[in-house]
C-alpha cells in the first residue's frame, strides 16, 4: 500500500470512527450535565468535600470556585515536585527547582502540559501520577465544565444560576474521563505502550543488556490525549516509543484527542435543543481544521522546504514508523486541540507544516479545539462574527436568542484581547531581550519562530513545543507560566460572567428576520471571521517566521 | 346616512387613497456628491475645530489617529523627508476626514434646529387670571398650569391643553404641513404646541410645560444633536473596536522589537502608518454620523424619536400593533354591493339606492352613488320638489321624498321595518345575516309610493374598505419576521373578517386599553419587542410600555409624553417607515465595520512586505498588488485609508439600502458587498493610487 493511500485511508477510518461515536458520546455528556440524580460514589465524594450537590452556583461563585479550585491545585502540585524527595516512588530523583516547579504546576492545572523538563529524568513515579495525572484529569474536567456552564448560559432564561462546579467537575472526572482512560489504557497496553511500576532491562541488537525507564505509561498515555492534556511520560512524548510504539497505538491516540472535543457540539445541540446549531459549529471546526490538517499534509508529504528538498523527504524529526502522512495529521490534531502531544520534532517540520501548527494554536484552539474550551472558544468568536455581521440583518445582535449588548460584547472584547496579548507581548519582549538569542536554537526567521511558537502554545494552552528553544531559564519559566495561567483563568472567568448575564435574560423567539445561525451562510460567515480575525492579529509575526521561510 | 358625524368640523384627513408612505418630507439635504462637497467645504472649520483631543477622546480609535499623527509630526520636524511628510500629512487629513463626517451629519441638523429657533421668537402670552382679567407677560415666564388667550393670527405661547374653544391652527412651523388642523377643548384633539399659530377663533390654553421644556425646545436639542447620547448598540460596538484597536496597538507595538530582531528596524513613522491602516478607522470615524443621520432620516420622515434607543428597538421589533381605522382601512364604511330582494330588479335597487344617498354627503352616502355610477347607474340630479330627509337619532334612516309622494328610505333592517310597519321578507332576512357574519354593515333600502304601500327592494352591502397595498406590506413584514396585530373596537366577527382581508397575523376585537396593555405585556414576556401607536390618554399607558411608543401629534400631551416617538404628521402607517429606518441604521453600522475590518487584509499586503522586504527578500511575493517601492505603497495604503473615509462618507449619511426580505437574504447580499467587497475593493484602491504615488520625486523606483 502506497504512503498516500495509506494516509488517505488512515484519515477516512478517523473520520468514520468520529462519525460513529458522535451521537451517543456527544447525548451521553449531554446526560451528564443535565441529569439530576448522583452517583453512589459521588455522593461520597460531595460528603467528604463538604458539597451540597443540589446547590446551584451564580456566575460570580462558579468562577470563584474553579479560579480557588486551580490556584490550590497548583501549590499542591508545586508541594508535590518540590518535596518529591520525601515520596514514595521517586526513583531517586531530587526535588524539581522553584520556577520549574511552579512553571509546571500551571501548566498542568491550566490543561497545557507544557513541559520545561525531562519527564522521565525529572519527576518520580509518585509525582507523575498524583500529581500530573490527578491534574490530567481535573483540568480536563474543568474545561467541559466552563463549555456547559456557558451552554447553560444560552439555555436558561431569566435565571441567575449556571449549575455547580463541584458537581460538574466530579461527573465529568467520574462519568466521562475516568470510564474512557481505563478502557483506552487498556487498549494502549495491547498495543504495546508500556505500564509498569519499574525501569525495563533489555537486550540490545548487539547483545548487551540496557536499562530503560519504564513506568505507568498506558494510564497516563490515555487521559494525556483524551484530556488533551499532551504531557508526556517521556521527554520524547508521543514519538517515544514506549509512549506511542505503532501506527495503531498512534490512530488510537489521535483518535482519542479528537473525540471529545467533536463529540461535544453534539452534546451543544442536545442540550440547547437545536442538533444543526452543533452540526454548524462541528462545519465551522471541521473546515478549518481540514484547510491546516491539507496545507500540513501537503508540505510534509511534498517536502516542502530547503532542508527537505535537499535531504529528498521531510523526515527529519520524524519517527520511520509513522512517516509523513501520521507525523502531519498528528501535528494538525495535537495543535488544532489544546493537546500538545507530540509525535514528531515541530522544530524540524517544513516551514509549511510548522506554520499551520502555529496558525492551529493562534485561531485560539477552537478547531475543533481543547476539551471544553473549544466549544467555549468557538461560541465567543460566534459571538464576534454575530456582532459585526449580524447587524446587517437590520436588528441589534443576537445569538441563540441572547440580544449582545454592551456587557455581553465587554465580555467577549476581552476574551479575545487577552490570549493575542500575551502572546504578542510575550513573545515580543522575549525576542528584545539578549540572553533569548543564546536560548534560541536557530537564527534568523526560524529562531524567531521558536520563540513566537512558545508563547503561542503556553498562552492559548496548548502545550506543544516547537523545540529548539531552551526554556529553562528563570525568565522563561515565570513568563510562560504566566502566559498559561493567565492564558487560562482570565478567559475562563470572562466566559463565565457571560454565560451569567446570557442566563439573566429572557430568550427572544426566531423569527424570519433573525439571523439564521444554524445554516451555511453562518457557517462561512464564521469561518471568515476567525481567519480575518486571527490573520489580521498575527499576520506581521507570522511573516517574519513561517511565512518569511516558506517563501524562499 | 347610519352615524351621527362626530363633529361639525373634521380636521382634514390625509387623503385616504394616498399610500402609506404620505408624509410631507423634510426640504432633505443633498445626497448628491455636489451638495455633499458644497457641505463639507462649509462643515471644514467644524471639523477641524473637532480635532481637539477632548472631543475625540470619546472615540479611542480616532483618538488613537490624533496621537499618531501627532508622532509622527514631531518625526517629520526632526527628520524632514518626502515620505515623512507626506505619511503625516495624510495621517493629519485622516482625522479631519472622520470629523468632517460628524460635522456634514450635525450641519444638517443645525440647518433644521435653525428653522425651528426662528419661530420660537419673543411670544407675548395673555395671560389670563382667575378673575378673567388679561395681562400680558413674556411666553418665557409662563409657569405650567397657566391659563393664557390666544386668539387669530396669534403665536400660541407655550404647549398646553385647550381648556374652552376650538380653533383651526397652522402646526407647519413643525409639522411641515400647510394644511390647518382643528383642536377642541376636551377629547383627544385638545393638545397645542407652543410656536404654532392659530387661525380662527379663540382658545384659552391651560400651559403644561415650562419654558425651556417645550415640545419644540426638545425637538431643536434632538435636531440639534445636543442632547445625543451613545445608544446601547453603539456602545456595544465601541466596546469592540476599543479591543479591536488594542490588539492592533500589541501587534504593530510588538512589531518592533520583532523587527529588530529580523535585521530591520523601522521608523516610528512607518509604524504609526501601519498602526493607523489596521485600526478600524473608518467605521470609527463614520459610527456617530451614522446614529446622527438616522435621527435625520427619522425627522426628515415628520417623526421626533425621543432617544436613540428607540431607534434601535424599532430595528429589533418583532409585533406591530396597528390601528383599524385609519391604518389598515379607509376609516370609513363603503359600499361594496347592491343584494336586491325577490322580485326586484338589479337596476330598480341600483337606481333607488343612488336617489336615497344624492343628497347623503358623508362618506358612507358618497361610496353608495360612486358604487351606483360605477354599476351604470344615470348620472341625474335630484329630480325638482325632492326633499332629502335627513338621518335623525329617532327615525335611524335617511332618504329622499319625490315630489310625486313616492319615499325611499335607507336604514338598519329593523328601522325601515317599523317604517314599513311589515315584518322584512325572510330572503331579505337572510341577506342581512349573511352580511352581519362576514364583518359588513347591512343597510336596507325601503320604498312607499304615495298610497303608502311599500316594500323592501334590497340591501346595500357596507363594508370597511383596506387600503389597497395593505396585505402586500403585510406580507413584506412577515418576510422580515414582524407579526402585525390589528387592534379594532369592532366586535370579533368583524375584525376577523377584516383581518382575513388584510392579511394581518392577528387581532385584538372589541379592544380596551386594558386589553391592549395585556397582549403588550404578554409579547414582551415572550421576548418580543412591540411597537404601536396611540393618541388617546387612555392610550398612554401602553404607548409607555411599548418598546417604540409612536404619539400621534394630534393626540393628547399624555400620550406624547408617554411615547418614546411622535409622528408630526400624525399618520399611523408610519410605524412601518420607523421599523424600516431602525433597520437600515444597524445595516448601516455592521455593513461598514465589515467593510472597515476587510479592508485591512489588503493594507496588510501593501505594508509588510514594504516594511521586510530588505531583510527577507522572499517576503516580496506578497508584494501582490506590485507596488512599487516600499515608500509607496506605504503611502499608497495610508492615502486610501483616508479617502475610504470621504468615499463612504455619503453611504453613512443616506444609510445602505433596505429591502424587505429574510435575514438570510439580506444577510447574503451584505456580506456580498460589504464583506466580500471590504476585501477586494482596497486591492484596487491601493494598486491605483500607488500607480500615481509612485510618479512623485522620493517615492518612486
Amino acid at each position: 500500500m502506497s504512503d498516500t493511500l495509506g494516509g488517505l485511508l488512515t484519515i477516512a477510518l478517523l473520520v468514520a470512527l468520529l462519525a460513529a461515536v458522535y451521537v451517543p458520546y456527544g447525548d451521553y455528556m449531554a446526560r451528564v450535565y443535565t441529569s439530576t440524580t448522583h452517583l453512589r460514589v459521588e455522593r461520597l465524594v460531595y460528603r467528604l468535600s463538604g458539597v451540597s450537590p443540589d446547590a446551584e452556583q451564580g456566575a460570580r461563585s462558579y468562577a470563584t470556585s474553579v479560579v480557588g479550585f486551580s490556584l490550590v491545585s497548583i501549590v499542591v502540585l508545586m508541594g508535590i515536585q518540590l518535596g518529591q524527595a520525601v515520596l514514595p516512588m521517586d526513583r531517586g530523583l531530587p526535588h524539581v527547582p522553584f520556577w520549574m516547579s511552579f512553571n509546571t504546576a500551571v501548566s498542568f492545572v491550566t490543561n497545557t502540559n507544557w513541559q520545561s523538563y525531562s519527564g522521565e529524568s525529572t519527576l518520580g513515579f509518585a509525582a507523575q501520577m498524583a500529581g500530573l495525572a490527578v491534574q490530567n484529569f481535573l483540568s480536563a474536567a474543568v474545561g467541559i465544565a466552563i463549555a456547559v456552564a456557558l451552554i447553560r448560559g444560552f439555555v436558561r432564561s431569566r435565571s441567575g444560576s449556571l449549575g455547580n462546579f463541584w458537581v460538574d467537575l466530579t461527573r465529568g472526572t467520574i462519568r466521562i474521563l475516568l470510564p474512557i482512560s481505563f478502557v483506552a489504557a487498556v487498549l494502549l497496553v495491547a498495543g504495546g505502550v508500556v505500564q509498569s511500576f519499574s525501569d525495563l532491562t533489555m537486550q540490545t541488537l548487539a547483545g548487551h543488556s540496557q536499562v530503560l525507564t519504564g513506568g505507568p505509561v498506558a494510564s497516563q498515555e490515555a487521559i494525556k490525549e483524551l484530556g488533551n492534556n499532551g504531557g508526556g511520560f517521556f521527554n520524547a512524548n508521543s514519538a517515544h516509543p514506549f509512549e506511542n510504539p505503532s501506527s495503531y497505538t498512534n490512530f488510537l491516540q489521535v483518535s482519542l484527542i479528537l473525540v471529545t472535543p467533536v463529540a461535544l457540539t453534539r452534546t451543544l445541540g442536545t442540550m440547547l435543543g437545536n442538533r444543526r446549531q452543533g452540526l454548524a459549529i462541528l462545519g465551522v471546526m471541521g473546515v478549518l481544521y481540514t484547510l491546516t490538517l491539507v496545507a500540513a499534509t501537503w508540505a510534509e508529504v511534498t517536502g516542502q522546504g530547503a532542508a527537505a528538498q535537499a535531504a529528498g523527504a521531510a523526515m527529519e524529526g520524524k519517527e520511520t514508523r509513522f512517516g509523513e502522512w501520521a507525523s502531519a495529521l498528528f501535528v494538525a490534531s495535537t495543535t488544532a486541540t489544546s493537546t500538545g502531544a507530540v509525535n514528531a520534532s515541530h522544530d524540524s517540520l517544513t516551514p509549511v507544516g510548522g506554520g499551520a501548527a502555529l496558525v492551529n494554536m493562534m485561531l485560539g484552539e477552537i478547531v475543533p479545539g481543547g476539551v471544553g474550551a473549544g466549544i467555549y472558544g468557538i461560541l465567543m468568536m460566534a459571538i464576534l462574527a454575530v456582532f459585526v455581521a449580524g447587524l446587517m440583518v437590520g436588528r441589534t445582535p443576537e445569538l441563540l436568542g441572547k440580544k449582545i449588548s454592551a456587557q455581553q460584547m465587554t465580555y467577549v472584547a476581552l476574551y479575545t484581547l487577552t490570549t493575542p496579548a500575551l502572546v504578542l507581548v510575550g513573545a515580543g519582549v522575549a525576542i528584545a531581550l539578549d540572553p533569548t538569542s543564546e536560548a534560541m536554537g536557530n537564527s534568523g526567521g526560524h529562531g524567531f519562530s521558536e520563540v513566537l511558537y512558545a508563547f503561542t502554545s503556553a498562552a492559548n494552552n496548548n502545550g506543544s513545543a516547537f523545540g529548539g528553544l531552551t526554556v529553562t531559564s528563570d525568565f522563561f519559566q515565570i513568563t510562560l507560566g504566566l502566559a498559561m495561567l493567565i492564558g487560562r483563568l482570565v478567559p475562563i472567568v470572562l466566559v463565565l460572567l457571560l454565560a451569567g448575564s446570557l442566563a439573566e435574560q429572557g430568550t427572544v423567539p426566531a423569527t424570519a428576520g433573525t439571523l439564521p445561525t444554524h445554516k451555511p451562510l453562518f457557517v462561512g460567515m464564521l469561518v471568515g471571521v476567525i481567519v480575518i480575525m486571527t490573520g489580521l492579529t498575527y499576520f506581521p509575526s507570522l511573516a517574519l517566521g513561517p511565512i518569511a521561510e516558506a517563501l524562499v | 346616512m347610519t352615524t351621527t358625524p362626530s363633529a361639525t368640523i373634521t380636521p382634514p384627513t390625509p387623503d385616504p387613497r394616498e399610500h402609506h408612505t404620505h408624509h410631507t418630507h423634510r426640504p432633505a439635504a443633498g445626497t448628491t456628491v455636489g451638495a455633499l462637497l458644497a457641505q463639507g467645504g462649509q462643515q471644514l472649520p467644524e471639523a477641524l475645530r473637532k480635532l481637539d483631543p477632548r472631543h475625540l477622546w470619546r472615540s479611542p480609535v480616532m483618538f488613537l489617529v490624533l496621537l499618531g499623527s501627532a508622532a509622527t509630526t514631531v518625526a517629520a520636524v526632526a527628520d524632514p523627508g518626502v515620505f515623512t511628510i507626506s505619511i503625516t500629512a495624510w495621517l493629519w487629513l485622516t482625522a479631519v476626514f472622520g470629523n468632517l463626517a460628524e460635522a456634514v451629519a450635525e450641519g444638517r441638523g443645525k440647518a433644521q434646529a435653525a428653522s425651528l429657533r426662528a419661530t420660537r421668537t419673543d411670544t407675548v402670552a395673555r395671560l389670563l387670571a382667575d378673575d378673567g382679567s388679561e395681562s400680558e407677560v413674556p411666553a418665557t415666564q409662563l409657569e405650567v398650569g397657566d391659563r393664557v388667550v390666544v386668539e387669530a393670527g396669534e403665536v400660541i405661547p407655550g404647549d398646553g391643553d385647550i381648556v374652552e374653544g376650538i380653533a383651526s391652527v397652522d402646526e407647519s412651523a413643525i409639522t411641515g404641513e400647510s394644511a390647518p388642523v382643528i383642536r377642541e377643548a376636551g377629547g383627544d384633539r385638545s393638545a397645542v404646541t407652543g410656536g404654532t399659530r392659530v387661525l380662527s377663533d379663540r382658545i384659552v390654553v391651560r400651559v403644561t410645560a415650562a419654558a425651556g421644556e417645550t415640545f419644540l425646545d426638545r425637538m431643536i436639542a434632538l435636531v440639534e444633536g445636543t442632547s445625543r447620547r451613545k445608544t446601547p448598540n453603539e456602545i456595544a460596538l465601541s466596546i469592540l473596536l476599543a479591543s479591536l484597536t488594542l490588539v492592533f496597538l500589541a501587534a504593530v507595538a510588538t512589531l518592533a522589537p520583532m523587527a529588530q530582531y529580523a535585521g530591520a528596524p523601522q521608523d516610528v513613522v512607518v509604524l504609526v502608518a501601519l498602526l493607523v491602516c489596521l485600526i478600524p478607522t473608518t467605521i470609527g470615524a463614520l459610527l456617530s454620523a451614522i446614529g446622527i443621520a438616522g435621527m435625520d432620516r427619522l425627522v426628515r420622515v415628520n417623526v421626533l424619536a425621543m432617544s436613540g434607543r428607540a431607534v434601535e428597538a424599532a430595528g429589533d421589533v418583532s409585533t406591530l400593533l396597528l390601528d383599524k381605522t385609519g391604518t389598515i382601512t379607509y376609516g370609513n364604511r363603503q359600499a361594496s354591493r347592491f343584494v336586491a330582494a325577490p322580485g326586484i330588479g338589479a337596476d330598480e335597487l341600483r337606481d333607488a339606492a343612488r336617489l336615497s344617498s344624492i343628497a347623503d354627503q358623508t362618506p358612507e352616502g358618497r361610496s353608495v352613488v360612486d358604487l351606483a355610477l360605477t354599476q351604470g347607474a344615470d348620472d341625474r340630479d335630484l329630480p325638482t320638489g325632492a326633499t332629502f330627509v335627513e338621518f335623525t337619532a329617532q327615525t335611524r334612516m335617511s332618504g329622499v321624498d319625490l315630489s310625486d309622494g313616492t319615499e325611499v328610505r335607507k336604514g338598519a333592517g329593523s328601522a325601515i321595518a317599523a317604517w314599513l310597519g311589515a315584518e322584512q321578507p325572510a330572503e331579505v332576512h337572510d341577506i342581512v345575516e349573511e352580511i352581519s357574519r362576514a364583518g359588513g354593515t347591512p343597510l336596507v333600502i325601503g320604498r312607499k309610493d304615495r298610497h303608502g304601500a311599500g316594500q323592501v327592494l334590497g340591501v346595500i352591502h357596507l363594508k370597511d374598505v383596506v387600503k389597497a397595498g395593505m396585505a402586500e406590506r403585510f406580507a413584506e413584514l412577515r418576510s422580515m419576521g414582524i407579526r402585525t396585530v390589528m387592534i379594532t373596537g369592532d366586535n370579533a366577527l368583524t375584525a376577523q373578517a377584516i383581518a382575513k382581508e388584510a392579511g394581518v397575523d392577528d387581532f385584538l376585537a372589541e379592544a380596551t386599553p386594558e386589553d391592549k396593555m395585556a397582549y403588550i405585556h404578554r409579547e414582551q414576556e415572550g421576548g418580543r419587542l412591540v411597537a404601536m401607536t396611540g393618541d388617546g390618554t387612555n392610550d398612554a399607558p401602553a404607548l409607555a410600555a411599548a418598546d417604540v411608543g409612536v404619539a400621534m401629534n394630534s393626540g393628547t400631551a399624555a400620550a406624547k409624553e408617554a411615547g418614546n416617538m411622535v409622528d408630526l404628521d400624525s399618520d399611523p402607517t408610519k410605524l412601518i417607515d420607523i421599523v424600516e429606518i431602525g433597520k437600515q441604521l444597524l445595516i448601516t453600522r455592521g455593513a461598514l465595520t465589515t467593510f472597515s475590518i476587510a479592508n485591512d487584509v489588503a493594507k496588510y499586503f501593501a505594508i509588510i512586505p514594504a516594511m521586510f522586504v530588505v531583510a527577507y527578500p522572499s517576503l516580496d511575493k506578497l508584494n501582490v498588488m506590485d507596488l512599487a517601492t516600499p515608500q509607496s505603497a506605504i503611502l499608497s495604503a495610508v492615502i486610501f485609508n483616508a479617502l475610504v473615509i470621504v468615499g463612504l462618507i455619503p453611504l453613512a449619511l443616506r444609510g445602505v439600502r433596505f429591502r424587505a426580505a429574510s435575514a438570510t437574504s439580506v444577510l447574503r447580499r451584505n456580506i456580498l458587498v460589504f464583506g466580500l467587497g471590504g476585501i477586494v475593493v482596497p486591492f484596487v484602491g491601493i494598486k491605483l493610487i500607488d500607480l500615481v504615488v509612485s510618479t512623485l520625486p522620493g517615492l518612486g523606483s
